[in-house]
């Protein structure tokens, strides 16, 4: 029952994969081009669903995308004039590599500041725990008398 | 206690970052395209298709646009609002539809032509219109998506204030609310307007 499940899912999978690949093999004539709009579109998120570049993302906007990049590349744009292309309409948020700039400085130097936060609390606390271990003086000749008689005492019982 | 303070503060201020970030929408992402002119086009009128309309026609005026299709959802959420709209406003708002045909994953586009996709086009965003009222001035067809690409269109509806030197001043994704357009359109619009 379950094996059965499975090689439906399967099958569903591969038709999907399959569907989406002629729509598009069509187009992919030049290898050369198609593995430019690879590294392309690889560096450019879908905004439709935010989490995937415009390379995995079978939403109508990435494969409009898709094809305007591929146009572009016919037209012999360069990589960085096809990039300029999409930021200018959507914005520094299309890149999975934000430029460093005013606005995504947080961004960049988040994890930094937070790494040099954490390395300053940790200098801290070592050095007090340092200083706390520092200030143990050796016993005074009382303190040691009184030390033995305790440890007499509990040989003792 | 001085420990418990670090680590309570820490805390806090954990919870106020999540918080922000947990109530940000991920869908409202600034435009690039606020400040700068609105970008050219030359589209086909859905009530007169041998004509065509561009922003450079509605230089002088404030205007807006609004991208809609028949086929999204959430363009019926706001079209109350853009009726309501369009009885008072002095101001043009065109209607700029995005993929009518295409863009409704009911077809497959491989096997329609182009002037059967622009007919169908046609029909469907006038009887959209009919059915729920027209609240544009007009509306221009943009079959292929590629006017909505030139203005970062990436989830409809759309809606663009414009100023008189056709400059971007506004732009607010996913549907108007009333909310929006008494606290944000309507005094842009009457600013931008003097």
């Amino acid at each position: 029952m379950i094996k059965r499940a499975l090689v439906f899912a399967l099958f569903l999978a591969s038709t999907a994969a399959f569907g989406s690949e002629i729509n598009e093999a069509a187009q992919a004539a030049d290898p050369v081009a198609e593995k430019r709009l690879q590294g392309l579109s690889e560096e450019l998120r879908c905004l439709v669903c935010q989490n995937q570049t415009i390379a995995d993302s079978n939403a109508e906007l990435a494969v409009d995308l898709r094809r305007e990049i591929r146009g572009m590349i016919k037209d012999g744009k360069s990589d960085k004039e096809i990039v300029d292309f999409m930021v200018v309409r959507y914005g520094d948020f299309v890149l999975y590599r934000p430029p460093v700039k005013g606005i995504t400085l947080l961004l960049w130097g988040g994890p930094i500041a937070l790494l040099l936060i954490g390395l300053y609390a940790l200098l801290r606390y070592l050095r007090q725990r340092a200083g706390r271990l520092a200030d143990d003086q050796p016993l005074t000749a009382d303190e040691a008398r009184r030390a033995a008689a305790l440890l007499k005492e509990i040989d003792q019982k | 206690m001085n420990r418990y303070f670090w680590i309570l503060g820490g805390f806090a201020a954990l919870v106020v970052l999540l918080a922000i970030g947990l109530n940000l929408n991920p869908r409202d992402v600034p435009s690039p395209l606020v400040g700068k002119p609105a970008p050219a086009f030359s589209l086909n009128v859905l009530a007169k298709p041998d004509t065509t309309l561009g922003p450079k026609d509605m230089q002088g005026k404030v205007w807006l646009l609004n991208v809609w299709a028949s086929w999204c959802i959430s363009c019926r959420q706001e079209h109350p609002v853009l009726v309501n709209f369009s009885k008072s406003s002095k101001v043009p708002l065109v209607g700029l539809n995005y993929k009518e045909v295409r863009g409704d994953g009911e077809f497959d586009m491989g096997k329609i032509s182009a002037a059967d996709e622009k007919k169908l086009a046609f029909e469907r965003a006038e009887k959209w219109l009919a059915t729920h009222g027209d609240p544009y001035t007009l509306t221009v067809m943009d079959l292929d998506g590629r006017v909505g690409i030139d203005y970062g269109v990436y989830g409809v509806p759309e809606t663009y204030v414009i100023d008189k030197a056709g400059i971007i001043r506004m732009k607010h994704t996913g549907p108007i609310t009333p909310d929006v357009l008494s606290g944000k359109i309507l005094p842009l619009i009457a600013e931008l307007d003097k």
